[in-house]
Parts: C-alpha cells; sequence; structure tokens
C-alpha cells in the first residue's frame, strides 16, 4: 500500500479520460469511473432544475400576499422542488458519483462487479428524468414530494402518472446501484482488506445499499398501485371506496423514512475520511463509527410512524414509534462524538474538504436534534407541518447531505480530474454555503414555531421579515452553489496537475496516479494495514 | 475438471475483466441474483401486507369474493406451476452435467409449462370480465359490499398480474438461454445463467404458493 509511492508519476500519459474520445466511448462507456462522471453531470443539472423552482417560491414569499404566482402555482414549485430534490439529487447524489468512483477504487478492485448493469442504471436514472421533466414541461404535478392519497389519486388534475412513473423508473436505478455495491464490497476486495479495514466510506455506504435494496422495492409497488388507483378508478387507498389512505402513508415512509438516511450516511461516510484525513490522525474508535452505520440502516426501518402521528394511527404505535425515532439519535451522536474526538489533538489543516466536514458536523447537529423535538409527541403536533419541520430536514438534507456532498467532491476532485482546483476561491465559497445555508433556513426554524405552515404561497404580516431573511439567505446559497461549478470546470482544464496523492492520504484510492488508469491499479493491491494509518505514516 | 476450468478461464471473454477468476465470478453473479430476490420480495411484499390488512379488515366480502375466482383453473395451474419448477431443476442439472440435449429439452419443457400457465391465467380473467369482475373498467357485484369486493378483485389483478408478468419475463430468459444453450455454450464449467434463471424461477414459483391459498382456499365458502 505504501511501496509504489515512488513509480507513480505526478501526470500519467493515458487515464480513465483520455484512453479514448468521442461520445460513443462515454455514452457505452462501462467504467464505473466514467459513469460516475455521467452521473455527476445529469445530477448537477437536476439540482438546477430543483433550485430554480426554489428560487420562484422564495421570491413568491417574500412579501405576505399571493402576488407573484397563483396558488396552484406554488403548489407545482414546491412539488417540482420536491420531487427533483429528493428523488433526482439527494438520493443520488453521493453514492451514484463518488460511490461510483471511488466503491471499487477503496477496495482495490478494477471495476464493479456488474459495469453493464452500472451504465444501465444511468440509463434508467435518465429515463426517469426525462419522464418527470416531461410531466413539468406538460404542466406540473401538485402533490408534493409525498404523493399523499386521494388527493393524488382522485382529485388532483396534474400528471401526477408521469411524475410517478419516472420516479418509479428512478428508483430502480438505485437499487441497481445498490445491488452493484453489495455484491462488489462483498465478492472483490483486494487481497488482505478484511471488512474492519475497509474505508468507512465503504461501510457507509454498504449501509446505504442495504436500505435501498429493501425500501426502494416498497415504495415502486406503493407508487405503482396509487397509478393503478387513479387510472381505473380503483379504491385502494381511496376511503370514498372502502380504501384506507393512511395504508399508504405507512407503505410510503417505510421507504421515504429510511430515504433520509440514504441521504445522509453516503455523506457521514465521507465526513469520516475528510475529518481522519485533515486531522492527521486514526479515526477515533473505527469499529464505533462502522456499526453505527449499520444501526443506522437497521434503526432506521423502525422509526417511519413518526411522520404520522397526527395522521389518526394508534397512539400506542405513535407512542412506540417515537421511542424508537430516539433511539436513532444514539448511533448518530456516536458519529458526531467520534468525529470530534479525532479532530482532538490532530494536527488538524483546514482545507476546503474539512471545512465542508465542520460545517456539516454543526449542521447536522442542530438538524439531529430538533429531529427530537418532532420525535416527541406533544411538541410535534405543535409544530408538525409548519416551518419548523421544513428547517430540521433542510439541515439534515442541504446542512448535512449537500455539504458533505461538496466536502467529498472537493476532497475527491484531485483524484477524479487529476488538477487542484483553487483553494482560495473554494474556502471562500464554502464559507458562502455555509452563511447563506444558515440564514436561509435558521429563520424557519423561528416561523415554524411561531405557526407558519409549510405549503401556503400566502402568510400574515407579521412572519415578513423572517420571510424575507430565509429569501436572502437562499440568493446567498444560491451564489455559493454557483461558484464551484464554475471553478471546477475551470480547474479541469487550467489547475496544476495533483499528483496521485494530495493528501497524502493511505487510503487505496491514493495509491495509483490521478486521474486513475481505467483499470484503476497497474495492479491489485495487497493491504497489510489500517486504512487510516496516519500516525504511522509521520514517523516515517 | 480443474485442467478444463483453467482452459475455459483462460479463453478470453470467458471472465470478465474486473473480476480475477471464474469462482470469484460466480459468487458475484449468485450473489446479485440473491440480492436482486430480496428487492423482489420487498416488492411483492407490499401488495401481500395490503392485502393482509383488507382481508382483516372486510373478511366477510373477501371470503364470498373469493368463491367468484376458479377453484379448478387455480389448483391445475398450481400443478403446472410447481412442475415447471421441477424441470427447470433438471435443466439446471443437465447444464452441471454438460448434458446439452437434456438441457435444450429441460428448457423446452420449462417454457411449455410457463405458457400453459399463462394461458390458463388468462382465461381465468376472461371469466372475470364476462361475470363483470375488473374494476374500474366493468364491475358489479349485488351480493354484497361492491366497494370491498372491488378491493379484493383489484388486489388479485394486480398481485397475480405482477406474477404474470414476472413469468412472461422468466419464459423471454429461458428463449435466451435456450439459443444460448444451442450454440453449446453451457457445461459442467460454466453455467451460472442457467443456474441464475433458475433462481429466479423458484421465486417466481413461491410467489404464486402464497397467492393461491390466500386468494383461492382462505375463507372461501364463508
Amino acid at each position: 500500500m505504501k511501496a509504489e509511492k515512488l513509480d507513480i508519476p505526478l501526470q500519467p500519459r493515458i487515464h480513465y479520460l483520455n484512453v479514448n474520445y468521442g461520445i460513443k466511448s462515454w455514452l457505452l462507456t462501462t467504467d464505473h469511473k466514467r459513469i460516475a462522471l455521467l452521473y455527476l453531470g445529469s445530477i448537477t443539472f437536476m439540482f438546477f432544475i430543483g433550485g430554480a423552482a426554489a428560487v420562484l417560491f422564495r421570491l413568491e414569499l417574500m412579501t405576505p400576499p399571493g402576488d407573484l404566482v397563483i396558488s396552484e402555482t406554488y403548489n407545482k414549485l414546491f412539488s417540482l422542488h420536491g420531487i427533483v430534490m429528493v428523488f433526482f439529487f439527494l438520493i443520488p447524489s453521493i453514492p451514484a458519483t463518488l460511490g461510483n468512483f471511488l466503491v471499487p477504487m477503496m477496495i482495490g478492485a478494477r471495476d464493479l462487479a456488474f459495469p453493464r448493469l452500472n451504465l444501465a442504471s444511468w440509463y434508467l436514472f435518465v429515463a426517469g428524468a426525462l419522464f418527470t421533466l416531461g410531466a413539468i414541461l406538460a404542466g406540473g404535478v401538485d402533490t408534493g414530494w409525498t404523493f399523499y392519497t386521494p388527493y393524488s389519486s382522485v382529485y388532483s388534475n396534474t400528471f401526477v402518472v408521469a411524475t410517478i412513473v419516472g420516479v418509479f423508473i428512478a428508483g430502480f436505478s438505485s437499487i441497481l446501484t445498490a445491488l452493484n455495491f453489495i455484491v462488489t464490497i462483498h465478492t472483490m476486495r483486494a487481497p488482505g482488506l478484511t471488512w474492519f479495514r475497509l474505508p468507512l466510506f465503504i461501510w457507509a455506504h454498504y449501509a446505504t445499499s442495504l436500505i435501498i435494496i429493501l425500501g426502494t422495492p416498497v415504495v415502486a409497488i406503493t407508487l405503482t398501485l396509487v397509478v393503478l388507483e387513479r387510472v381505473f378508478r380503483l379504491g385502494i387507498f381511496n376511503p370514498a371506496l372502502g380504501g384506507d389512505p393512511i395504508l399508504f402513508q405507512h407503505l410510503f415512509w417505510f421507504y421515504s423514512h429510511p430515504a433520509v438516511y440514504i441521504m445522509i450516511l453516503p455523506a457521514m461516510g465521507v465526513i469520516s475520511e475528510v475529518v481522519t484525513c485533515f486531522s492527521r490522525k486514526r479515526i477515533f474508535s473505527y469499529r464505533f463509527v462502522a456499526f453505527a452505520s449499520v444501526a443506522i440502516a437497521v434503526l432506521g426501518f423502525l422509526v417511519w410512524g413518526h411522520h404520522m402521528f397526527v395522521s389518526g394511527q394508534s397512539v400506542y404505535a405513535s407512542m412506540i414509534f417515537s421511542l424508537l425515532s430516539m433511539l436513532v439519535a444514539i448511533p448518530s451522536a456516536v458519529k458526531v462524538f467520534n468525529w470530534t474526538a479525532t479532530l482532538y489533538k490532530g494536527s488538524v489543516i483546514y482545507q476546503t474538504p474539512l471545512l465542508y466536514g465542520l460545517g456539516f458536523i454543526g449542521l447536522f447537529t442542530i438538524g439531529g436534534l430538533t429531529g427530537i423535538f418532532l420525535a416527541s409527541l406533544g411538541l410535534d403536533v405543535h409544530v408538525h407541518d409548519t416551518y419548523f419541520v421544513v428547517a430540521h430536514f433542510h439541515y439534515i438534507m442541504v446542512g448535512g447531505a449537500l455539504m458533505g456532498y461538496l466536502g467529498g467532491l472537493h476532497y475527491w476532485w484531485p483524484k477524479i480530474s487529476g488538477k487542484v482546483y483553487p483553494e482560495g476561491w473554494a474556502k471562500f465559497a464554502a464559507l458562502v454555503v455555509f452563511i447563506g445555508f444558515n440564514l436561509t433556513f435558521f429563520p424557519q426554524f423561528v416561523l415554524g414555531y411561531l405557526g407558519m405552515p409549510r405549503r401556503y404561497h400566502a402568510y400574515p404580516d407579521e412572519f415578513q421579515v423572517l420571510n424575507v431573511m430565509s429569501s436572502a439567505g437562499a440568493s446567498i446559497l444560491g451564489v455559493g452553489y454557483i461558484i464551484p461549478m464554475i471553478y471546477l470546470i475551470w480547474s479541469m482544464r487550467y489547475g496544476k496537475a495533483a499528483g496521485p496523492n494530495p493528501w497524502d492520504s493511505p487510503g487505496l484510492e491514493w495509491q495509483t496516479p490521478s486521474p486513475p488508469p481505467t483499470d484503476n491499479f497497474e495492479r491489485t493491491p495487497t493491504v497489510t494495514r489500517d486504512v487510516y494509518d496516519y500516525g504511522e505514516r509521520g514517523r516515517g | 475438471m480443474i485442467t478444463e476450468r483453467e482452459a475455459v478461464a483462460e479463453t478470453p471473454g470467458a471472465v470478465a475483466h474486473q473480476f480475477d477468476d471464474f469462482a470469484q465470478q460466480h459468487e458475484a453473479s449468485t450473489l446479485g441474483m440473491w440480492t436482486f430476490l430480496v428487492t423482489e420480495i420487498m416488492f411483492f411484499g407490499g401488495m401481500f401486507l395490503g392485502y393482509a390488512i383488507y382481508r382483516s379488515a372486510y373478511a366477510e366480502v373477501f371470503g364470498h369474493a373469493s368463491n367468484h375466482l376458479d377453484i379448478v383453473l387455480g389448483t391445475v395451474n398450481t400443478a403446472v406451476l410447481i412442475a415447471s419448477s421441477l424441470t427447470v431443476a433438471l435443466a439446471v442439472h443437465a447444464a452441471q452435467e454438460s448434458k446439452r440435449r437434456a438441457l435444450l429439452f429441460f428448457l423446452a419443457l420449462t417454457v411449455v409449462l410457463g405458457l400453459v400457465f399463462l394461458g390458463i391465467k388468462f382465461t381465468e380473467y376472461y371469466h372475470k370480465y364476462e361475470e363483470n369482475l375488473i374494476p374500474g373498467w366493468r364491475f358489479q357485484y349485488p351480493e354484497g359490499n361492491a366497494h370491498h369486493a372491488a378491493i379484493f378483485f383489484s388486489f388479485y389483478f394486480a398481485m397475480t398480474g405482477m406474477h404474470a408478468l414476472h413469468m412472461i419475463i422468466g419464459i423471454g430468459m429461458f428463449l435466451v438461454l435456450g439459443v444460448a444453450a444451442w450454440k453449446g455454450r453451457y457445461s459442467a464449467v460454466y453455467y451460472t445463467p442457467v443456474e441464475l434463471a433458475g433462481l429466479y424461477w423458484h421465486f417466481v414459483d413461491i410467489v404464486w404458493i402464497f397467492l393461491f391459498p390466500l386468494f383461492y382456499l382462505l375463507g372461501r365458502h364463508s
């Protein structure tokens, strides 16, 4: 794992990016690294579509009356934002890009177990995205991302079926990616790479894949039933015909709550790598962090009922769901404490990835603690369906998952592109994102606590100041996202060569040229030591 | 045997480039299929859960509605499907023994049994059409709560329909395997695709083993 260090050239002549050229060499590629870049382009595109919707409704919310858009348009805007961001950005974000790129490299494999399936998953993602974008262009959908019945199956006059078909197809894309990860991690680890030598990024992706495998098929069949109900006027979830809308909510949240962990676990994997690297220290209690990922995946399947405290489900069910929801806080807190303990007395280097990492730790803690508020039965009744909930899950998904994604993108950018990104601009952008994010979402906690309900395009005058703060923050946040996109693309052409291991990390993915050759390694590496062995490197 | 294995392993294209050897490739493919079947269990599981809930909520109507299913055709179909599981197992065995003709024979027999099952299934569907028991299209149910009976038939069509779709995909897989077997692609050294298609087919069978009693037998004549 270390001896080859000297043989690796600063800039390889042939690598995965220039091994062949032309549109066909990309659209028909089975190289996991190229597929990761295809995903990177697609999800960035979807991210800006979802972001554009957010710009419009944040503009609407600058003033108390509904003056920019009518209520129907507003419903379509927040539905579009939710559906695109959840299903077409957050869920694939880290697994399909960084995961696709790094899982084989971190375990010393030449590719994923099923490279053609991997390409197929990208095509499914694109097909799903096209369906959903088609539905948007045709006139949009107004059900919210949750597709609650019977509104979605009977009353909505918008393009529910096309949207659901798109989400359904994209679901299969994530199932195929997860299946590939599980098989690859089980069967293709390099000699000597035991389970407890695996990077925590891999553990996080393994746990994520388990959730995808067990959860996604359930939402697929649930949404299929909604489509059948809508098309054939069935009564499965329609109370007017003897059906049970609560059953839909149970089935939907059985996936969609674990889906939150699909978004956050990979980001936690990124943070584990980044925190150790930039504290130059072994992770504090590797096994606890690894098992915390698995514990989050398992417990995550037992808490869905906390979305339904006011739905009319049994109060005893609510009490148990409340208790179980609080249990998830334990493995999450284990991770936060262990990252902090890793930083403690480390040789901390404040590079951009760590800035995002620190942002993640702080914001995820706020998001997690407010999650405990929401898991408490009495308090949840007060803040249910208010901006408090909106702020809470944006602290997890944007403050957590998206910060992790950006941190990871910067950390592995030298490996992906072979180039160094401009550090000054990157630090500046990280700061802009952090400030913009907090200005956008912290006022929403207050708004929600004061009683402003979510999903309304008009509101009483007394909420205007906080709403204007939030909209102003959103515009700063938008700038913070555009800056990295510009300098990352710029660095691909004009950046300095990064060299194989710019962070001096012992991870396997760094023991090969940047960008890596198509087969990742000159010869399959043999692993003889711990992946976070920063201390021994220092002693030389 | 080992020398033959090595000989095949050295022919170009026999082991995909990402794998080190045959054993690793076989292990990965098998784990991949099992993982896929887990997703299938969860997929059907959502419908089984929904069915179970309405079955207990509307037990009487559901029991009554199940009398409208044809128990003779259902039983025959169960036998046909179990027989097809046997022929698949024999096909896998023939592949492992490098018996090409036997492999082709049993694959063909499986396809025929699968088509017989689908034929009977669509006959049953046609009877439901004639009896006006298709929710959302032609549905009349004077004997009890028509809404609740419609939910029974909604699940009946959704679940048996999804099962039939899986059978159609399985039959397609066996046709593709048949062409490859014709070309002598499979032998004692390499039979993974036959084995995995067999696994899939057994899964589809097991789904039916649960569907049959739940729809046709449970609460009948109550």
